[in-house]
């Protein structure tokens, strides 16, 4: 509101700026939707991990040929990062307010997200059939 | 980046004390914040010992008094005295609410009496509404019809009045917009708990025949999406009201009309 002092457009000028950008709801309801989504993935994920605890390298293996288990870690790995990219951009938008650090940082993380995403399933690829 | 500490110029200093006069039983202090723009500085918290045997029962009446008969510089809003007409909404004892319909009594210790959070002040417990009005002003809070009015009223079924109810009786006190960290934040485009409460009440009008447009207005992530109903808006609430159902119920047909 410091703005206010720096120009003289009236109150609702301001207010009106320049008009609703018609786009939230998608990331909004992508954001529930993911969230809803990594309850079970997230469940499965935890539980699988407690189970192979102090598995040694041939019961991974065995584990990851399962085409069940390695769609449901592709699916955890880009729920879960799709999830954290939506959620981060709020954090960004509601605390960083110089417009070109916003637009830096959330496209930074949009790159980062969708590199360590990519990243984490070519492993998981690797592991089950090359490992 | 967000501010979390006040900028040096306006962080409250010690001020001044008013006593008590002699023999007063029942002595209460009022810390008040006080900023004055003729004498600028840092703004002061002054304290007023009030004898509550001689002063009403509601902090209202309190600093009424003081203005009266203690300290005449002393500047804030009222007029109904009963919680109608959103005049006196101030952050008392760490809560934004109405002075005329808050006890003394509830109070424990002394009575801190802040602006609304947040705001530029204008002079000590008057804050400046300039913005929030605007963004009030640009939901456009009226009922729009396309067509002729009829002869008589426009007609609802008791059904559909009865969506109003807890809409209303916003007497746009302010006190939950400025209870908002979303709203401290990003207030030059979140329209804040209390607009969007307002933006609610003519889309949930069956008389307004504006309801997509008033959607489109608000369909923005900033608008409307700052919030993360977090429900400071509804606990502080000095009507009892629940902002953050109705902004909830705004992005609900937000999903609805995709």
């Amino acid at each position: 509101m410091a703005e206010a002092s720096k120009s003289l457009r009236s109150p609702i000028a301001r207010v009106r700026g320049l008009g609703s950008a018609k786009e939230g709801v998608s990331h909004w309801w992508a954001q529930r939707l993911t969230a809803l989504a990594l309850i079970p993935l997230g469940l499965w994920f935890v539980a699988s991990v407690v189970c192979l605890a102090g598995a040694d390298h041939a019961a991974i293996a065995q584990w990851l040929s399962s085409p069940f288990t390695l769609g449901a870690l592709a699916l955890t790995i880009i729920t879960a990062f799709y999830h954290a990219v939506l959620g981060l951009q709020v954090v960004i938008e509601d605390y960083v307010h110089g417009h070109a650090a916003k637009l830096t940082l959330i496209i930074l993380i949009q790159f980062a997200a969708f590199g360590f995403a990519t990243a984490a399933i070519i492993a998981l690829l690797v592991a089950a059939f090359a490992g | 980046m967000a501010e979390l500490t006040l900028p040096a110029g306006s962080r409250p200093k010690p001020g001044k004390t008013f006593k008590a006069p002699v023999g007063a039983k029942r002595v209460k202090t009022f810390k008040i914040y006080r900023w004055d723009p003729d004498t600028g500085g840092n703004p002061t918290i002054d304290s007023y010992e009030i004898d509550l045997d001689q002063c009403g029962p509601m902090v209202l009446d309190a600093i009424i008094k003081i203005k009266n008969e203690v300290d005449s510089t002393l500047a804030f809003r009222r007029s109904c005295r009963e919680g109608v007409c959103g005049s006196c909404s101030m952050n008392i004892d760490g809560t934004n609410t109405l002075a005329c319909t808050k006890f003394i009594s509830e109070i424990k210790g002394d009575v801190k009496i802040y602006p609304l959070p947040h705001m530029s002040v204008i002079k000590d417990l008057v804050p400046d509404l300039t913005q929030i009005f605007a963004q009030y002003q640009s939901i456009e809070p009226w009922l729009k019809n396309e067509n002729l009015p009829p002869e008589r009223e426009r007609l609802q079924t008791p059904a559909e009045r009865a969506k109003l109810d807890g809409l209303w009786e916003c007497i746009l006190c302010f006190s939950c917009s400025t209870a908002c960290p979303s709203y401290w934040w990003n207030g030059d485009r979140y329209l804040g708990p209390a607009v969007l409460l307002q933006a609610y009440r003519f889309i949930a009008d069956s008389r307004d025949e504006a309801t997509g447009e008033r959607l489109d207005q608000l369909e923005d992530p900033f608008r409307l999406y700052r919030c993360h109903t977090i429900m400071n808006c509804t606990k502080t609430c000095p009507k009892g009201l629940n902002p953050a159902k109705a902004i909830a119920e705004i992005k609900k047909l937000m999903v609805e009309r995709r």
